[in-house]
């Protein structure tokens, strides 16, 4: 897979917080068109400020965010590090959720909310009540969530940080699966150097107080990702590459 | 594995429990209590043993029942006036931070003030007398509505908030799908505490009111009942009076179960 042109480009972004705090500081990022990029930083690098300015749910205070196509902002997926489900829905009504927003009908949002379901493989609970899940399957409706809208672009904070390794380790899988198959562009952000360079396709490092971009490096690996590249020699090389950049971007 | 969807979450329900050990405590309490009155010879006009209470209220059924008929029909129509009164500010109340600014404070002044206090002025003001007692009930009872609901509308999941923003609903959908749902619980919490304090301020009222014939409530069979030292069925008063409290609790406790047993933690049967 060739990543194709930037569709979105972040120029010069600032955010200052009201109190007073700059979380990021002209930080300049482009997204390339099918790329699995991994936004990786300790906490408080002003990685989730940045999707959430991605996502258009804040302003940035300085630079600006460009979009190839115009249309994409209303057409993007995210995936809170909760899943944020609305306890009181079915699965099938919290994936229905953004259609029903848009005014699709039941009866015409029926068959992608059951594809979306499908896509993390959660047939038969289409009726299930949030509770009745496990964090592992409440994350997969979240995604479901996301993908129902079948955007171009999913945007993701810190989705996996709360679940344990196991279950973790195959929703990256299935994660990296579903990025190659339906040619989705996604931004990833995690504080896990593993995680991202599993996931990336290329990790951007990110140095906190203010937030800004020290390094990118490309990943090289199998597309998609499978179990196996955990323990190869460029998983593990990448790894160490990446450690490094983190910890010279660290102390100022 | 999840549960198979839809199955009951209640394993063996300690149900036996639960009627058995306030059931067995009532009896001995009741039973001390007809032993006391019979050993130490207390006339029923101090003190009516539990029996006496009990034939008490079957011989006076036809003038006590009417009346909590009576009494009963307030605190409804205070219930219901308050429920819908109380949800619809609290909307308001959330929709605008003026409205809730401006409005806000006289809520809690109405609250705070003690009914026995005005009472007397609106049944003086309002000649209608059950319109009277109504307004008497409802200013104690809505309040608990209207905090708990708008606790409820404001304690929405941030998250939650974002995703119906970025999906760009409206702020009906916001509220209709997201707001309204999410404050449910607290909303029914309030109707508990609601109904409790509506049957209050009907009696409260009504005592105030004093007034006789034939559409007196319970509290003037008390009343009533106590100058003519007829000590027995004013304790059959108090007894129905609390009845029906205790019954309007079981009723809004259970509305509370059926309308969020499938999703919110203060429903949950405990498993295992």
């Amino acid at each position: 897979m060739t990543p194709g042109p930037a569709v979105v480009s972040v120029r010069d972004v600032s955010k200052t917080y009201s109190n007073g705090t700059l979380a990021l500081d002209r930080l300049s990022l482009d997204v390339e068109s099918r790329e699995l990029v991994s936004l990786l930083g300790p906490s408080g690098c002003g990685k989730s400020t940045l999707l959430r300015l991605i996502a258009g749910l804040a302003e940035p205070s300085g630079g600006r965010i460009d979009w190839s196509d115009p249309a994409a902002p209303r057409r993007l997926g995210f995936v809170f590090q909760e899943p944020t489900l609305m306890p009181w829905a079915r699965v099938e009504d919290n994936v229905r959720l953004p259609l029903m927003l848009a005014g699709t009908s039941r009866s015409e949002s029926a068959e992608r909310v059951g594809e979306a379901i499908a896509h993390v493989g959660l047939e038969g609970f289409e009726r299930a009540y949030p509770r009745e899940l496990s964090g592992g399957m409440r994350m997969r409706v979240s995604i479901a969530r996301a993908l129902v809208t079948q955007p171009s672009v999913l945007l993701m904070d810190e989705p996996f940080a709360a679940l344990d390794e196991i279950t973790r380790f195959r929703l990256e899988t299935d994660l990296a699966e579903l990025h190659q198959r339906r040619g989705l562009t996604v931004v990833f952000v995690t504080h896990s150097v593993f995680e991202s360079v599993y996931l990336g396709t290329r990790v951007v490092v990110l140095a906190p107080r203010p937030g800004r971009v020290v390094a990118s490096r490309r990943i090289e690996g199998p597309t998609p990702r499978v179990e196996a590249f955990r323990t190869s020699a460029a998983y593990l090389d990448a790894c160490r590459d990446v450690s490094a950049l983190l910890s010279t971007g660290a102390p100022r | 594995m999840p549960r198979r969807l839809g199955a009951p979450v209640n394993g063996c329900s300690p149900l036996r429990d639960r009627i058995l050990a306030p059931a067995l405590i009532g009896l001995v309490a009741l039973g001390a209590w007809e032993g006391l009155v019979r050993w130490q010879n207390i006339p029923p006009y101090i003190l009516p043993g539990p029996i006496l209470i009990a034939r008490t209220v079957v011989t006076d059924w036809g003038t006590l029942f009417p009346s909590l008929l009576v009494t009963l029909a307030i605190t409804g129509a205070a219930f219901l006036v308050s429920a819908v009164l109380g949800l619809i500010l609290a909307v308001l109340f959330t929709q605008s931070a003026w409205i809730e600014r401006a409005f806000f404070p006289y809520a809690v002044i109405l609250q705070v003030t003690p009914l026995v206090a005005i009472a007397p002025l609106i049944i003086l003001w309002v000649k209608w007398i059950p319109l009277a007692l109504l307004i008497c009930a409802w200013l104690v009872a809505f309040f608990p509505v209207l905090s708990n609901t708008v606790l409820g509308l404001t304690s929405t999941d941030r998250n939650l908030v974002d995703l119906f923003r970025l999906y760009g609903a409206t702020r009906w959908q916001a509220l209709r799908y997201l707001r309204l749902p999410a404050a449910l619980p607290y909303f029914l919490g309030g109707l508990r505490i609601s109904g409790g304090l509506a049957l209050i301020g009907a009696v409260v009222a009504e005592f105030v009111a004093g007034t006789g014939g034939a559409q007196s409530g319970l509290a003037f069979r008390i009343l009533e009942a106590g100058y003519q030292l007829q000590i027995p069925r004013m304790f059959a008063a108090v007894f129905m009076i609390s009845a029906a409290g205790v019954l309007i609790f079981a009723l809004l406790t259970g509305l509370s179960r059926l309308a969020l047993h499938r999703w919110h933690e203060s429903e949950l049967d405990t498993e295992g």
